[in-house]
């Protein structure tokens, strides 16, 4: 039985380098980085005190209609990012919603649009709960739950909790566009907007959608979330006297650790039947994904598996998915973060599936110019791997300078032929995920 | 080699082959069991934290625990949350029932995991600390290097990483070697219904032969029931908790806060027969849709979980409206996500007309929140287990605490006490805040 196509239709990234992926493709292509001092809160406590922060310029308003201005009160900076790629992404797709005029019949019937959104762990906004929380002190200055159970807690705003469920991000975005298909929320970590990339794919294949908005989107930059960052041992010590552009060197024999992107970013996938239907530009094929479970020797996987064998596992169903052979990827797109024990799970992961024609693929390194997108990265990197594919171009790499075995060090942009890019990643936690974006013939 | 050729997929069947729970009213299948057939109830006084000046005082709490009755190596375990622990001990009961931890033969790779789990809970009195400490007064914000300065003492490493919502899935691969697809996700109360349904799908499209899917849950912290105390969605009842959660009842006011977990083996029937297994029961259908209509409340005339019912009903081959050879209806039990709020059990009873007409009246349903309280993340892995269980044991659970009729739900509630009843085939309901709604159809296997 013939399977149904899958293709991307309209890309969304929303990065430290703006909305959309004009903005950001401009900048791989420069090896331009926007890493840099935090301004969103005081880092300078923390092991690295500059990250890939969304231009001050980013306003989630301009992304929602009017009539539903108000509900922006209520969303977590998640939220505003998922909110900001959707719109993008199905502008960029040239579909009309609800969200983009209620006055005009949807191009797309609202049951057969579904929605899949890799999403972190939100955390709470301090300033807002703390507020809240000092109400609540006994005579040591103690938080005391009597108190906060009696009075304190009703400072807190009504919908407080909603703000920071994780499937909120795809429950804002259902209602603005209306998609009334099958809706789901991913929450694995690094590997969280692939895997939801891959959902919508298994959704379209059996018929249960046409179009999905997919993708994933996640901010660390809080106190509390960048601290468990730090935990999971993904920060590099850069201070704000540090050159924050020339921190992170994927694969690097130097590299340092990471630094931490706010981001994300939506696409709109499609059947490739409906698509041609309705005279879609296609920027590419979504045409395998793969995923796997790594075996951690720490159960949580603080220590990755260093033999790279599920990820590569995940990266040859992936390429089983698409049926294509390694022999037909052209170049590849993994996460390297630059924490060394991560960048080696992937080398080992590499050179598994590809042997010695690693050295062959070049990779596209996005932490050196965006930062490390946790649960967002899996979408910005299924996004550029389509305008790789489009544009039949490699962007440019920039920091590291010895990189062994890999095709990873700074080179310039240059043109390309590319059939098949690969996007993977493994995860805090230990799920992987592969995705194959294919040129659109 | 154990794999299936992908192009047969469409065809796969999948059944169930192993089912646990770690439930506030007991952590194995055949007790828990008798005791919603006896009606009985999990609820309590919160004693997690100080909850009594709280606006609610009683949940359903898990009790007396022991996660190393389950586990091979409870020390792999060691820094596991709550969330984890119960998955723990529900997979491991299933695993078991499974058969498969005696299966030479078993590929992990083909086996994988898709939870619905929720994220792990706060380390609440080191991080209303730091939080404190790091509070300017002057202009009531964070500091954000005295917040670090504080959290950096005050926080454990092992603690806020196993906070992560995929934790779960990791403590869970470990226990049982399983190195196949790996997923999470994180729906609100539809999550591990959502779970199973997308388990079902991995499987039928040949990434897996066997997938360990439910969920996994706990809220009852200071910071889950301030949230939802907040939303007005708890009951706030006086006087006896064990009769605080009143689904379909007309003075409902409610859900009541539960925590637990339900897990379940899944597995494609040719692998299942290959190795001799007994399937428990057959997925038949699911079905997932969206409200897309307000964030907080749920599109009143029932259309997003009509229509995830409608889905599943379809793709299992069942017409709504058609009664079978011997009269009956198209199904013989819906496993309500009945909450006991006055918003969920009305519109779900108008979903359910919607999908079913003038049969809805002749089709028994009822909620085990009731008994059981909100088990959130995990409810509706427990909610399937308990319609595999109906299947099998003729026995329809009851919706307790059912006094005063409301005159707009008039459907068969299966009031108070539980009922004999030849079932065949159940509906499963599980809708989350935010608007996700999924609905699974399992039946006998034949």
């Amino acid at each position: 039985m013939s399977r149904r196509r899958v293709v991307i239709t309209g890309l969304g990234p929303v990065t430290a380098h703006g909305v959309g992926i004009e903005p950001l493709w401009s900048a791989l292509c420069e090896g331009r980085s926007a890493l840099a001092p935090m301004r969103g809160f005081d880092a300078r406590g923390f092991r690295a005190a500059s990250g890939g922060e969304l231009p001050a310029t980013f306003d989630v308003k301009e992304f929602v209609p009017k009539s539903y201005r108000k509900a922006t009160k209520v969303m977590a900076r998640d939220i505003e990012i998922a909110v900001g790629g959707a719109a993008t992404a199905i502008k960029d797709a040239g579909l009309i919603t609800r969200g983009v005029d209620p006055d005009v019949a949807p191009t797309i019937a609202p049951d057969r649009f579904g929605c899949h959104i890799g999403a972190g762990l939100i955390a709470a906004e301090l300033d807002e709960l703390t507020a809240a929380l000092v109400t609540s002190r006994d005579a040591n200055g103690v938080f005391d739950p009597s108190k906060w159970g009696a009075q304190g807690m009703q400072e807190l705003t009504p919908l407080w909790l909603l703000k920071y469920l994780p499937n909120m991000l795809a429950c804002h975005v259902t209602i603005i566009h209306d998609c009334q298909g099958p809706s789901n929320t991913i929450t694995c970590n690094e590997a969280s907007a692939g895997l939801s990339l891959a959902e919508s794919q298994r959704v379209i294949e059996r018929g249960a959608a046409d179009a999905c908005i997919s993708g994933g989107a996640d901010s660390k930059l809080n106190p509390m979330a960048y601290l468990r960052q730090e935990h999971a041992g993904r920060q590099a010590i850069c201070s704000v006297d540090d050159d924050a552009t020339s921190v992170v060197k994927p694969f690097d024999v130097a590299a340092i650790g990471g630094l931490v992107g706010e981001g994300g970013g939506l696409l709109v996938v499609e059947a490739e039947e409906t698509a041609i239907a309705r005279g879609a530009r296609i920027h590419a094929g979504l045409s395998g994904t793969g995923a796997s479970q790594s075996w951690c020797e720490d159960t949580v996987g603080l220590l990755p598996d260093a033999s790279g064998e599920s990820l590569a596992d995940a990266i040859e169903a992936a390429l089983r998915d698409a049926g294509v052979s390694a022999d037909d990827i052209d170049a590849i797109i993994p996460y390297g973060c630059g924490v060394p024990a991560l960048d080696e799970l992937e080398r080992a992961a590499l050179t598994r599936v590809f042997g010695a024609s690693v050295s062959t693929k070049p990779l596209v390194t996005l932490a050196p110019i965006i930062g490390a997108t946790c649960a967002g990265f899996g979408a910005i990197a299924v996004s550029v791997a389509a305008k790789c594919v489009s544009e039949q171009r490699l962007p440019a790499r920039i920091n590291s300078t010895n990189t062994g075995s890999l095709n990873a060090v700074a080179t310039a942009s240059e043109s390309r032929a590319l059939r098949h890019v690969l996007v993977c990643t493994p995860s805090l936690g230990g799920q992987n995920s592969a995705v194959v974006v294919s040129k659109f013939n | 080699m154990t794999s299936t050729d992908p192009d047969s997929a469409s065809s796969r069947r999948v059944v169930v082959t192993g089912m646990g729970w770690v439930t506030p009213m007991g952590h194995d299948i055949d007790s828990v069991w008798r005791r919603l057939m006896n009606s009985e109830s999990g609820m309590g006084a919160i004693t997690r934290f100080d909850a009594r000046t709280f606006p609610t005082t009683f949940a359903a709490q898990v009790k007396d625990y022991d996660i190393s009755r389950f586990v091979r190596d409870a020390s792999v375990h060691a820094t596991a949350g709550l969330n984890s622990q119960f998955a723990l001990g529900a997979a491991c009961q299933a695993w078991t029932q499974s058969g498969l931890g005696n299966y030479s033969a078993l590929n992990k790779k083909r086996v994988g995991l898709y939870l619905g789990a929720g994220e792990g809970v706060v380390d609440f009195e080191n991080y209303a600390a730091s939080n404190i400490a790091g509070f300017d007064e002057a202009t009531r914000t964070i500091d954000g290097v005295k917040w670090a300065d504080f959290a950096h003492k005050a926080m454990n490493r092992m603690c806020e990483v196993e906070q992560e919502p995929n934790m779960p899935l990791a403590h869970l691969a470990r226990e049982f070697g399983a190195r196949g697809p790996a997923l999470n996700c994180l729906t609100a109360c539809a999550a591990s219904t959502q779970a199973i349904g997308e388990a079902f799908s991995l499987i039928q499209r040949g990434d897996a032969d066997v997938m360990i899917s439910g969920g996994t849950h706990t809220m009852i912290h200071v910071l889950g029931v301030t949230g939802f105390n907040r939303l007005t969605a708890l009951s706030t009842s006086k006087g006896d908790p064990t009769k605080a959660s009143r689904p379909f009842d007309k003075t409902r006011d409610g859900f009541v806060m539960g925590e637990g977990s339900g897990m379940i083996i899944l597995e494609s029937l040719e692998h299942a027969l290959a190795r001799g297994a007994t399937p428990l029961a057959e997925v038949a259908g699911y079905g997932s849709s969206a409200d897309a209509f307000r964030i907080t409340d749920i599109q009143p005339e029932g259309r997003g979980g009509a229509a995830s019912m409608g889905v599943a009903l379809k793709q299992a081959g069942i017409d709504p409206n058609a009664r079978r050879a011997d009269g009956r209806a198209a199904i013989d039990y819906i496993s309500a996500h009945g909450t006991g709020t006055k918003e969920n059990d009305s519109i779900e009873t108008r979903g359910v007309k919607r999908v079913f007409g003038e049969h809805a009246k002749d089709i028994p349903m009822s909620s085990i929140k009731g008994m059981m309280g909100h088990l959130i993340a995990a409810a509706g892995a427990v909610e399937f287990i308990t319609c595999v269980l109906a299947i099998r044991e003729g026995m329809l659970p009851p919706t307790i605490n059912y006094g005063t009729p409301d005159p707009d739900l008039d459907l068969d509630y299966v009031p108070n006490h539980a009922r004999a009843a030849k079932v065949d085939i159940c509906l499963s309901n599980s809708f989350g805040f935010g608007g996700q709604n999924d609905t699974l159809v399992v039946k006998r296997f034949v």
